[in-house]
């Protein structure tokens, strides 16, 4: 087994330290229109109350790092998402992860964020190589490397580690150093495709062997479709955990899903006297 | 209605292709009309589908299940269909736009749609603009289907009408849009003569427009 990577990502103040031995990192998830039409009609009308609650509630729910997605149709993506980058480091101290498909968008976000951020996303196909590895090295930031390409998303877990080494080592001659990669396997839609999961799960470990990489995935698209989401959500994220999952992309105001990341974690040996665990449930009984 | 279609309403109901096919294959045996086949025991079962899954009380991997089923019978009958020079409820082309990878709902669209009695051709993921435009000159569809996951390539959307306006081939079709970030408002402000916030909304959407 490859030595475990760390990856480091800060803002201005803050750094947060991405490893295998640590307590599972919580990236959350919720500052995105994508999927979530109020936070959409808010954007639209102007209105960013919403995106400063969101940020000051996940980050006092466990979120370490927050993802920040300005995909607002028809809006200027490369003005809006600072705006919004912005907007959040006024109200938190935690290190960002930049969501964008522009790579404008992505440039201008670069260029204002203070600390290394976290970008999301390239994937292996040609275009997006080389749009996005170039400015992920220029300002010296980490990138989450999805494992799709020019083909699609291929349908086995050798396939798609095939894709993460290729990415992997585009990124290399660059000078990105693998711990700044930061793979995720694609957790699809088990109600479309049975195996889904299974074949995240196994991409995971099998990426972990071969690199030692810290994985990232995004939890919650694994069961659309299907009722009572979020006990297959936190069954499936502590899973993931086990094969080496280490840095989430989700939502941590879900109660089940923060719960099983900790018991995870406790399960993992990663939470020395069950420190967070206690933690957790202080603050879950408080008042 | 005979005691074999509502058995074949029922396999389909319960997504289960086998019997779809023997019940299907039993009731031609029978003297069926393979018309009546479909509209009185494939198109209930999957009214069905549609109504219990917009109520919530199916689930999508039972309605692909479901859809499965009804593919499989139709598998036997459309030759017969044609053979017969039964006309479908019309021709839908389908496609998730340009940087969109999803395709679940636009799946259960298709096959939605096919159980309904259309003729659908469903292009895939990632379709660009002037590859709707090639396929609406080949294909010669009613309606044209676009689905969007993400805010960010939903635009992409109103490309492929414009490109539509572009080369002529607007008037000649109804254009419907769903996907997650999708709203009616989106869709009035592209230029899209309807939207669908479900796949069994999309059915009757489409029906709608095909006046049946």
């Amino acid at each position: 087994m490859t030595a475990n990577l760390t990856t480091i990502l800060s803002s201005k103040t803050k750094q947060v330290e991405i490893y295998r031995s640590r307590p599972t990192v919580m990236i959350g998830e919720r500052i995105n229109p994508t999927g979530r039409k109020k936070v959409l009609a808010a954007l639209q009308a102007g209105d960013f109350d919403i995106v400063r609650q969101d940020a000051i509630s996940q980050v006092a729910a466990g979120a370490v790092v927050l993802d920040v997605n300005a995909g607002v149709p028809g809006a200027d993506e490369p003005a809006l998402l600072k705006k919004l980058m912005q907007m959040v480091m006024e109200v938190t101290d935690v290190p960002l992860c930049i969501d964008t498909a522009d790579p404008e968008a992505l440039a201008a976000a670069l260029s204002v964020y203070e600390g290394k951020p976290l970008v999301n996303s390239v994937n292996g196909e040609e275009r997006a190589l080389s749009a996005v590895l170039p400015l992920v090295k220029e300002y010296g930031a980490a990138v989450i490397a999805l494992c799709m390409d020019d083909d699609g998303i291929p349908e086995t877990p050798e396939k798609r580690l095939a894709v993460a080494g290729k990415i992997i080592e585009r990124a290399g001659k660059l000078g990105i150093p693998p711990e700044d990669v930061v793979v995720d396997p694609l957790a699809l839609t088990m109600g479309a495709e049975s195996n889904a999961g299974r074949i995240a799960l196994e991409t995971t470990a099998l990426v972990v062997k071969e690199f030692g990489v810290n994985v990232t995935m995004g939890a919650s698209n694994i069961s659309f479709g299907l009722p009572d989401r979020k006990y297959i959500n936190s069954t499936f994220i502590a899973m993931a955990i086990h094969a080496g999952l280490t840095c989430p992309i989700t939502n941590p105001m879900v109660s089940e899903v923060m719960l099983a990341v900790l018991a995870a974690d406790l399960a993992m040996g990663r939470d020395e006297y069950a420190m967070n665990w206690i933690k957790a449930y202080r603050a879950r009984n408080k008042k | 209605m005979s005691e074999i279609l509502s058995e074949l309403a029922t396999a389909v109901i319960e997504g289960n292709s086998d019997d779809a096919i023997d019940l299907t294959e039993d009731a031609l045996d029978d003297g069926l009309e393979p018309q009546n086949i479909l509209d009185n025991g494939l198109m209930p079962g999957m009214d069905h589908v549609g109504v219990e899954f917009r109520a919530g009380n199916m689930f999508v991997p039972e309605v692909l299940r479901s859809a499965r089923a009804m593919q499989s019978a139709m598998d036997v009958l459309k030759p017969l269909l044609v053979e017969g020079g039964v006309e479908m409820a019309g021709k839908i082309l389908l496609g998730t736009v340009k940087g969109d990878m999803h395709d679940i709902g636009k799946n259960l669209v298709g096959m939605m749609c096919e159980g309904a009695g259309f003729e659908v051709k469903d292009m895939g993921k990632n379709i660009a603009p002037e590859d709707f435009v090639t396929a609406v000159k080949e294909f010669n569809p009613d309606i044209v289907g676009m689905s969007a996951l993400l805010t960010t390539t939903m635009r992409s959307m109103g490309h492929t009408i414009k490109a539509l306006q572009e080369a002529g081939l607007r008037d000649q079709v109804k254009v419907m849009i769903g996907g997650a970030p999708v709203t009616q408002s989106f869709a009035d402000k592209i230029g899209a003569d309807g939207y669908a916030s479900n796949a069994a909304s999309a059915v009757d959407l489409a029906k709608q427009f095909a006046g049946v």
